[in-house]
């Protein structure tokens, strides 16, 4: 295997340590200034009204007792929006403010700007809205054929993948049905931002976003201003895990701020956020393997409805990625994919980590472990005669030509030693339901369950995503040579600020790196979605580095030198250097019209084994242990890999047994962190990882993106170990403690 | 919110030692609200209003306590800690707390952290000689979506060694 040029070795706190985030002494003492901790002189508060109901006709907004408020300053509709009404991020169709139709609960219908943040709520229920309720449209199959719920259609797409031939049938075939409920990214630092009027009649925005230009975009079409008349800045960011890829408040607080003149603030309550951003898309998935006696996969015959919700976000690619991976890390020669993703009056579901792939791996996971048990088969076993290997074709017809050591993770998950029996003299904390202390030890069951899943690494079907960055090399005042950054990558935790530092120092020698301001005044970094921020802006910073080197190289000749024989120092007498690049990824391909295509840049792996306590009369279950292997290319900061894999389980972990927005009818049940669970530290287990190392061609230090696979298959690994448990079918995540209990009865 | 018809009040609370006029504030403010609006006091999160995510705990008379669930005006007479307040010395030097969330990578986004690192705080004085789950179950309260509390777990396992360390080598009992 080739590897990618391997940096310089350079100064400590380089590639490949574990360096110190520069901005973690800041997150430690309360310092650091996010997004929801900006204030400005004169700030007003800004608040959204949105719709109580699913589905709805406006019939008539009256304003005027909210506008009659002392110490409100301005209350803004659909019909004050200046430019383009509606907006998103592949396709512009959902409106700024809700003109005459309703078609989610929670759809912002006006906002208002306040002096207080008490009186601001106040002044939004004042506002008077006349509604006639209609029936929503809330069951996606149905939503297929229902009349059209907004002009642009009820099927924001289908995906008729035909892969081999697609008549073949194999000696042993296993049906299954499954469905995965709404999951919530729930990151902890609400949807916030300021926004400044300025002199030129723009405005500045210092927002919280994974994407800073797409945002700018958006918002400036709204607006009806130019591009260069909107100047984001990122502000601190509280997490993201892909709710932050759409725009929430962005058009609203600019409204705001250039209709009164003054700086606002928006800021979401958890309430609001829960109905503010999009969620990770239901499923409902209906599969038919085939197999050989012997045990090697034949076809994959497969229907996976997900629910889009009220508006596109990015359900497109979303379809694309579940259909794409429909049939999990495996050699599978014939496939028939039906991929629907639909408009239903429902929350809408865009972008949440891992992208599609977590719905359809939970499906094709748990047929596989009833592939095995047709098979008399141990379900590793099985795994590991059909996993993928460089050089194979997906469903897609691509060929991959990277690295693929899907036998790699397998067998290092499997390798981690199980953990202790359980003991009488166990803490009873320790036992399922924890602190609630309902579960008695002789009544708990253990169970091992195990699941592999691969995504994609950046945007796919041809689109150019790339991203650019400058650095700059000088003398510092210390009389030291000095190195900043800048790149409008959005540092939403993972560590990117981190990394950036680690590659300069790598690629120049030099120790001091500083990070400039993530803005609109550089050109794009994409979003830092996709596990690509590493592969991609890594990449930029890469290229900008070595294009100062080169000028270093350039000086250095006319010393007669080299360039390493050289103090930088010296070097840099003749004046600062700064380069600016742009990195692009290996172009791809669109899917044709039966789902064919080299669509994909790289592939990322892991598998996960885990080891549950389940009480079966309660339905509570613990996850005692999970083991993992995973695919990382090259750990360049494996304290933070370590993070990510961590985070990521937590976060699959949330799924298998317990996060799921709660829609009744278009209506959210349960909007706040009493009601929506996410997981504790008394929740997480111990978490064993191995990094499996291989460099991947092509890619910035050989490194791949490492933060979704271990949220695509910790989920069907746990659900896999209660099977193991119970002997339960569990066809649904968020597996509810009465779908143990009941055995199925209820559901 | 004096600009309205809502009756509004002024106190004094001690923030980390010093006092802290409030004027002219609306009487159904959390300590929250007055801590990062009125203040200037940031340090302490707003992730869920309603006790649930502890990114906002502080401690009032030494007791951790969620400061969104607190009435600020009831915080009158009370002695009130926040992030602000927990550094080792009066320049600022990190606590052992901060020191080790930074050297075992339990920082991420880092909106959780300032409420861990209270409770974390809190833990260390009471109880130094916590085993895992004694902190599992101290932080349980604390919410964080980025870590899978990993990292934060050793973390406050590295601070508990340290101070058991610092305190065997004064020849203290711990």
């Amino acid at each position: 295997m080739t590897t990618a040029t391997p940096p310089r070795t350079g100064p400590r706190d380089g590639l490949g340590s574990s360096a110190d985030r520069p901005d973690g002494v800041p997150k430690t003492t309360g310092a650091f200034a996010f997004s929801s901790d900006l204030v400005a002189d004169g700030m007003l508060w800004g608040r959204t009204l949105r719709s109580p109901h699913a589905s709805a006709r406006i019939r008539r907004i009256d304003a005027s007792a909210a506008l009659a408020m002392d110490g409100v300053a301005a209350v803004v509709t659909a019909a004050d929006v200046p430019g383009r009404p509606v907006y998103g991020l592949e396709h512009a169709d959902q409106p700024v403010f809700a003109a005459d139709v309703v078609r989610y609960q929670g759809e912002p219908i006006a906002a208002v700007a306040a002096v207080h943040p008490e009186l601001a709520l106040r002044a939004t229920q004042a506002i008077v809205v006349d509604y006639e309720v209609t029936d929503p449209v809330t069951d996606p199959e149905a939503a297929i054929s229902a009349p059209p719920l907004h002009p642009d259609g009820n099927v924001f797409r289908h995906i008729a993948l035909r892969h081999g031939d697609v008549d073949a049938r194999g000696e042993v075939v296993v049906e299954g049905g499954y469905q995965v409920g709404m999951q919530d990214q729930a990151f902890l630092g609400p949807e916030s931002g300021l926004a400044i009027p300025a002199a030129d009649g723009g405005v500045d925005l210092f927002i919280s976003t994974q994407w800073l230009h797409v945002d700018r975009d958006q918002v400036a079409a709204c607006l009806g201003l130019p591009p260069d008349k909107v100047r984001l800045s990122l502000a601190g960011v509280g997490g993201a895990f892909g709710a932050r890829e759409d725009v929430s408040l962005q058009v609203h607080v600019c409204l705001l701020a250039l209709r009164t003149g003054r700086p606002v603030k928006m800021l979401y309550s958890r309430e609001e956020s829960f109905f503010g951003h999009v969620h990770r898309h239901p499923a409902r998935m209906t599969y038919r393997h085939h197999a050989t006696r012997a045990g090697d996969l034949v076809k994959v015959e497969a229907r996976l409805v997900l629910d889009g919700g009220a508006y596109a976000s990015s359900s497109t690619a979303v379809i694309a990625n579940a259909t794409c991976f429909s049939a999990g890390p495996y050699h599978v020669p014939n496939a028939v994919i039906d991929g629907w993703v639909v408009r239903t009056n429902n929350p809408p579901c865009g972008a949440m980590r891992g992208f599609g792939v977590v719905q359809a791996c939970f499906a094709h996971e748990a047929q596989m472990d009833k592939l095995a048990a047709a098979l008399g088969m141990d379900p590793v076993e099985l795994r590991l005669r059909n996993a993928l290997e460089p050089g194979d074709e997906l469903i897609t017809g691509q060929v991959i030509t990277g690295t693929a050591p899907v036998r790699e993770v397998i067998a290092a998950a499997a390798a981690r030693d199980l953990p202790a029996e359980p003991a009488a003299a166990d803490d009873p904390l320790l036992l399922p339901g924890g602190a609630g202390l309902t579960a008695q030890r002789r009544d708990v069951r253990r169970g091992v369950g195990f699941a592999v899943g691969f995504k994609n690494l950046m945007y796919s079907e041809g689109f150019d995503d790339s991203s650019t960055a400058a650095v700059r090399l000088e003398v510092g005042a210390d009389g030291a040579p000095l190195a900043t950054v800048r790149c409008a990558a959005a540092e939403v935790g993972q560590g990117f600020v981190t990394l950036a530092q680690q590659i300069v120092r790598s690629e120049l020698g030099v120790e001091h790196v500083l990070l400039g301001q993530a803005d609109t005044s550089i050109g794009s970094a994409g979003s830092t979605s996709a596990s690509r921020q590493t592969w991609m802006s890594g990449g930029a910073v890469q290229l900008a580095a070595r294009a100062v080197r080169a000028v270093l190289e350039e000086r250095a000749a006319r010393r007669d030198a080299s360039v390493d024989a050289v103090a930088l120092v010296d070097l840099l007498a003749d004046g600062p250097v700064e380069e600016v690049r742009t990195h692009h990824h290996a172009p791809t391909d669109r899917l044709d019209e039966r789902g064919q295509g080299s669509a994909h840049v790289s592939f990322a792996f892991a598998a996960h084994r885990a080891v549950v306590d389940v009480d079966p009369e309660l339905g509570l279950v613990r996850v005692v242990q999970i083991a993992t292997g995973q695919d990382v290319g090259r750990a360049l900061n494996p304290r933070s890999v370590v993070g990510q894999i961590e985070g990521g389980i937590a976060q699959g972990l949330g799924l298998a047994v317990m996060e799921e927005i709660v829609v009744d009818d278009g209506v959210i049940r349960n909007p706040s962190f009493t009601d929506y669970l996410i997981p504790t530290a008394l929740d997480m287990p111990v978490v064993a990882a191995t990094l499996i190392e291989q460099p991947e061609p092509g890619a910035p230090f050989g490194a791949k993106g490492v933060g979704e696979p271990p949220t695509i298959s910790s989920t069907p690994a746990i659900v896999a170990a209660i099977r193991d448990a119970t002997g339960l079918d569990l066809t649904r995540v968020p597996v509810r403690p009465e779908d143990i209990a009941l055995g199925g009865r209820l559901t | 919110m004096s600009d309205t018809a809502t009756p509004s009040v002024a106190y004094t609370l001690v923030v980390n030692g010093r006092e802290h006029a409030v004027a002219s504030a609306w009487l159904g403010e959390s300590l929250l609200y007055v801590l990062r609006e009125r203040l200037g006091l940031p340090g302490s999160k707003n992730a869920c209003d309603q006790g649930e995510c502890g990114s906002c705990s502080v401690t009032l008379d030494g007791v951790l306590v969620c400061a969104c669930c607190v009435l600020a005006a009831d915080a009158v007479g009370s002695e009130v800690r926040t992030v602000e307040g927990v550094s080792a010395d009066a320049d600022g030097a990190l606590s052992e707390v901060q020191q080790a969330f930074l050297d075992t990578g339990a920082v991420q986004c880092g909106f959780c952290t300032p409420g861990l690192v209270m409770a974390a705080t809190d833990l260390l004085e009471r109880r130094p000689d916590a085993d895992e789950l004694a902190i599992r179950e101290a932080i349980s309260g604390n919410l964080c979506r980025c870590t899978g509390y990993g990292r934060i777990l050793e973390a406050i396992a590295v601070a508990c060694d340290r101070r058991r360390g610092r305190t065997e080598a004064r020849g203290e009992r711990t």
